[in-house]
């Protein structure tokens, strides 16, 4: 069991255990009938594009579809190498999605310790205007900070993707909130005494107590570099540089588009996340949904 | 700083004087300890106050500055040229204007309520009738599309709503030929092709289904949490007191995750309002779709932006953009904000 458990300990105990009685046994049926249509339809779109990955183009859309797995694999991957340089494109996703989640680890982390531990003047001010950009829609600032990327040379580079998140309020705002409950001051103070600096009391005392708060962002940063979309949209330009939604949107309006293929590249883009959650799914649910049970 | 070998006081951090004298050497040190101790903070909250003034504060107020000056940013600074509320005037008088900000509403209303219409019902049932592990099971699965790109789940839904022979044509099809359905889906195989994504009644539906199946699985989890808070004791008792399984959902349960549903109908609003990917890629990025039905206010602001080139009237658009957001999100904290966070402070 992590601490990362959207659900407090106490109340993990009052799960009703025995509600069935309330529940006949027609109605349990119902529930159960219900969930599994849910499941169905939550499931048809990626079984479909996993089939569809092994058909041509003319097989998807003809008449019966088939619902049988198709020989073209090897033709899709030659075709989606043809369209796309995949594997390129692949590692410069990987690229935005890592340099992004682990400068926003560090350096949120930091500034988070920064308006933990100490009181200075202004601190306030500047948190509360935190706070408030939070709120503030980023469809407001896409056109000028569009033009800030140009103006600092950094249209076309990957840079201008992941840079930008790496001290984002919500990320100091977990993890300050996170400090708050789990770490006392009386700690710090102890360190002081003991005459480490105040960066060895951050890197070495701090840090290694807030791990499920930084694996909790780094969840919410990776996904949420791994699908960006309109940020890549705006700055990006040349087809070697794109990460992987820019390059299979890019590939949907082709004449002609080879449709097997591009199912192909969809399947294998959200590949990587599908296995993770495999294996991480109460972690990355309690991640992605952080803000809410907490807030 | 630089030390050249002949400077013998480079090496002190104090200069000269510091070096002569013991006592003013001690406070001399002591004031370095307090410049390092106010300075620390700002250390360790710089990065911050660096990236939110380049990426986020600059934008915005220049984002003020160009709303009121026409400029094509081709052919560089020296051609902006102020021209006062014009371009609010162009963007309000422009029709794709309206036409967005009501598709924009459409969408996230038709898109938005059934989200939790689906989700408190599912997650009720949830948390109530299904045992913890089969619905740890159930819930990780209705999860899974929130963490997939919305550009792939986009693109697979345009290969199945494809109007030659995809596969959801194909199933309504197969369906109206059924003893049962055949009798009210009569009319399928004569509408045929149905063109989901090219006719502009069907692409607002369309694109709300993709919304609708994204988000509601991330909303379950939200409304199970919820639940899971409400203690089994509550439920007992008003058994006792004769309550009905209807009755403990509306009265126990319900009012009791008011704080959950709160922040999950703020999250529906927000995410709602500037919707873009979906649209986007089911109009694959061609103006809006047909009759420009698909799009939205991002939408909209982005062909405004990138493909016309005119970044003072995108600016001017994006702060009446962030205009409607603040008054519906206002509206939506003045009625259910009091009830919504009442539960817990």
């Amino acid at each position: 069991m992590t601490t990362l458990d959207t659900q407090e300990p106490e109340l993990r105990v009052t799960i009703p255990r025995k509600r069935t009685r309330s529940f006949p046994r027609l109605g349990k049926f119902a529930t159960h009938a219900f969930m599994i249509v849910g499941l169905l339809v939550t499931i048809f779109p990626f079984a479909w594009v996993a089939l569809m990955a092994t058909h041509s183009r003319t097989e998807i859309y003809s008449s019966p579809p088939p619902f049988w797995i198709g020989d073209n694999l090897t033709e899709n991957y030659i075709k989606l190498l043809e369209v796309m340089p995949f594997w390129t494109v692949l590692f410069n996703s990987l690229w935005v999605a890592v340099a992004g989640t682990v400068g926003a680890v560090l350096f949120c982390s930091m500034c988070a310790y920064g308006f933990f531990a100490y009181d200075f003047k202004g601190k306030n001010v500047i948190f509360g205007i935190m706070i408030a950009s939070m709120m503030v829609p980023p469809v407001l600032g896409l056109i000028p900070f569009f033009l800030t990327v140009q103006f600092l040379g950094l249209l076309d580079t990957h840079l201008a993707i992941w840079l930008p998140g790496i001290a984002n309020a919500f990320g100091i705002f977990l993890i300050r909130q996170y400090m708050m409950q789990s770490i006392s001051r009386d700690l710090l103070d102890a360190a002081k005494v003991d005459g480490a600096s105040e960066f060895r009391i951050f890197w070495s005392v701090v840090l290694p107590l807030i791990k499920p708060a930084l694996a909790t962002l780094a969840i919410v940063m990776f996904i949420g570099l791994w699908n960006n979309f309109l940020t890549p949209l705006i700055v990006l330009s040349s087809p070697d540089k794109y990460v992987l939604t820019l390059a299979l949107r890019s590939v949907q309006s082709l004449a002609n588009s080879p449709w097997g293929a591009i199912m192909l590249g969809t399947f294998l883009s959200m590949l990587p996340l599908l296995i993770a959650f495999l294996f991480f799914s109460r972690q990355m649910m309690a991640g992605l949904t952080a803000g809410a049970v907490k807030g | 700083m630089a030390i050249t070998p002949h400077d013998p006081v480079g090496q002190s951090p104090h200069g000269p004087e510091t070096a002569s004298e013991k006592p003013r050497r001690v406070r001399g040190h002591a004031a370095r300890r307090r410049w390092i101790k106010t300075l620390t903070p700002w250390l360790f909250i710089s990065p911050f106050i660096i990236i939110f003034s380049v990426f986020t504060a600059f934008p915005l107020v220049f984002s003020g500055y160009l709303s009121f000056q026409e400029w094509n940013p081709v052919a560089g600074l020296s051609s902006m040229e102020f021209v006062g509320w014009d371009n609010y005037a162009l963007a309000l008088d422009d029709p794709w204007m309206w036409k967005s900000l009501y598709n924009t509403a459409w969408l996230a209303i038709v898109s938005g309520i059934p989200q939790h219409l689906i989700a408190i019902p599912v997650a009720y049932l949830l948390v109530t009738a299904v045992r913890s592990g089969v619905r740890q099971f159930y819930t990780a699965t209705f999860f899974v599309p929130f963490i997939t790109s919305t550009v792939a789940i986009s693109l697979i839904f345009y290969t199945i709503y494809s109007g030659n022979s995809g596969i959801l044509n194909q199933w309504l099809v197969a369906i109206s030929k059924w003893p049962v359905f055949s009798s009210f889906l009569g009319w399928v195989e004569e509408a045929m092709p149905i063109r989901w994504l090219n006719s502009s009644d069907l692409i607002k539906p369309s694109i709300a289904f993709v919304v609708i199946w994204k988000y509601t699985g991330f909303n379950i989890v939200i409304y199970s949490a919820g639940f899971l808070t409400v203690s089994k004791d509550l439920y007992d008792a008003a058994k006792v007191d004769g309550c009905n399984a209807w009755q403990q959902f509306w009265n126990i349960a319900l009012p009791m995750i008011r704080p959950f549903a709160f922040f999950a109908v703020t999250l529906t609003i927000i995410g709602n309002l500037q919707m873009f990917e979906e649209p986007f890629v089911l109009t694959s990025g061609n103006s809006g779709g047909v009759g420009q039905s698909g799009l939205t206010a991002s939408y909209y602001l982005y062909l405004v932006g990138w493909e016309w080139l005119e970044m003072g009237a995108a600016a001017a658009i994006s702060w009446v953009l962030f205009l409607f957001i603040a008054i519906v999100t206002a509206v939506h904290f003045y009625f259910n904000g009091k009830k919504g966070l009442g539960g817990d402070r």
